[in-house]
């Protein structure tokens, strides 16, 4: 557990080449912007669209991880969403959103980014009314935390539910946990 | 999004506020106003970092995005240059405007390809470029070199595409900030590798006739 808390802000400080804010920001916005073109503006698919590309990133991103920190099992839900926060946030957007809202039977969370902390919205304002209800727009990360939950045998749905650029409070991803998948044995191994 | 048709009833004598304006009010809450807005948030500050592997796997995405929608590489590369203007006029405004009291509105030609060079680099990658030249064959033509592209350190180019190269987005974005600042011009991506630096990357710049005004 203790090892969780650290690790990621010490792959952070001195595993890690690093690139300014802005050009992240701005190439993501840029990204957005150009499938609301693409799909002349249908925001369901939009938002599918955002999902995909970062399932594809989570399903890569989980390597880099692993080989930076050596981090070991987790036992139970609860450290594995310490460790997306605590490490998988630090590592490589160098946040560590809130935890919260956990179901009684502990299978299900919400990922918080209060205001201010989403490093993807730093100079994003949504005025479009429409977009304001139906985009979500950070939802890559939705899909990078399903991607990277599935490769450790994790299979989960991710929704965003509440976002600061749509008026909320605070931006809130809930994830649920479905199952865990069994391990696949390579064939012509026992 | 579906509206379920309503159902047939008699019409209602026309009231002076008209039905739908009423529907609005009772499903549509306004949300409260936020208490602090983007705007209010200050731009001088630099806004730290994030990891450069956070920054290749978007970019890679982007890239495989462009590629399923473009015929060829050509259109690949104007795929990511267009990624690249939206980010370029942005860029400009941040630049100049941390500059604070030394602000300037370049207006000459050489400076201005300095301000590039050195400034704008600096905002994007932390660094300035490794060199500018001047074309000796052609008139406006400029080049600016980066021995080290960032974009393009984790991309490896398949072979039947060796044309491509994914600069293509920072040529974007110089276009885009010389155009914003009233140069207009076209910025390509070349890549000319040496032994030493084999993802040495040329960006040409070739500026409009009317730029000639301001040399």
């Amino acid at each position: 557990m203790s090892k969780v808390r650290t690790i990621g802000a010490d792959v952070w400080k001195h595993k890690t080449d690093k690139v300014s804010l802005e050009l992240f920001t701005l190439m993501y916005g840029s990204i957005v912007s150009q499938l609301c073109d693409d799909f002349e503006h249908d925001y369901t698919k939009v938002n599918q669209q955002l999902d995909k590309m970062g399932y594809n990133i989570g399903l890569r991103l989980i390597e880099e991880v692993l080989a930076k920190t050596g981090l070991p099992r987790c036992h139970s839900f609860r450290e594995t969403a310490d460790a997306v926060t605590r490490v998988g946030f630090k590592m490589f957007l160098n946040i560590t959103p809130q935890l919260g809202n956990w179901s009684v039977d502990n299978k299900q969370f919400s990922i918080i980014f209060p205001p201010g902390t989403n490093p993807l919205v730093e100079f994003v304002e949504c005025y479009d009314e429409r977009a304001r209800r139906e985009l979500w727009y950070s939802n890559i990360l939705a899909g990078v935390i399903r991607g990277a939950l599935e490769m450790v045998q994790l299979s989960c749905e991710t929704e965003f539910v509440s976002d600061v650029l749509q008026g909320a409070a605070q931006t809130e991803l809930r994830v649920k946990i479905i199952k865990v998948l069994e391990d696949e044995v390579p064939q012509g191994e026992e | 999004m579906s509206v379920a048709p309503r159902p047939a009833v008699p019409a209602k004598p026309s009231s002076s506020t008209p039905n739908f304006a009423h529907e609005r009010n009772d499903s549509v809450s306004t949300p409260p106003p936020p208490q602090q807005t983007v705007y209010d948030r200050s731009l001088a500050r630099k806004r730290g970092e994030v990891s450069l592997s956070a920054f290749a796997y978007i970019f890679s995405e982007a890239v495989q995005y462009c590629h399923s929608r473009s015929k060829d590489v050509s259109e690949l590369e104007h795929r990511l240059n267009l990624l690249g203007r939206h980010i370029g006029v942005r860029v400009l405004e941040l630049t100049v405007l941390r500059e604070g009291k030394n602000a300037k509105r370049e207006t000459r030609l050489m400076p201005m390809l300095q301000f590039v060079h050195t400034h704008i680099w600096r905002t994007l990658f932390n660094r300035p470029a490794d060199s500018m030249q001047v074309s000796t064959e052609e008139q406006l033509q400029y080049m600016i070199i980066d021995h080290r592209p960032l974009v393009t350190e984790y991309i490896s180019v398949p072979r039947d595409m060796s044309q491509l190269n994914c600069a293509a987005l920072v040529a974007g974005i110089v276009q885009s900030v010389f155009s914003a600042a009233q140069f207009p011009c076209k910025v390509t991506a070349h890549s000319m590798g040496t032994d030493e630096f084999p993802d040495r990357t040329v960006y040409v710049v070739k500026f409009e006739d009317s730029v000639l005004k301001r040399v």
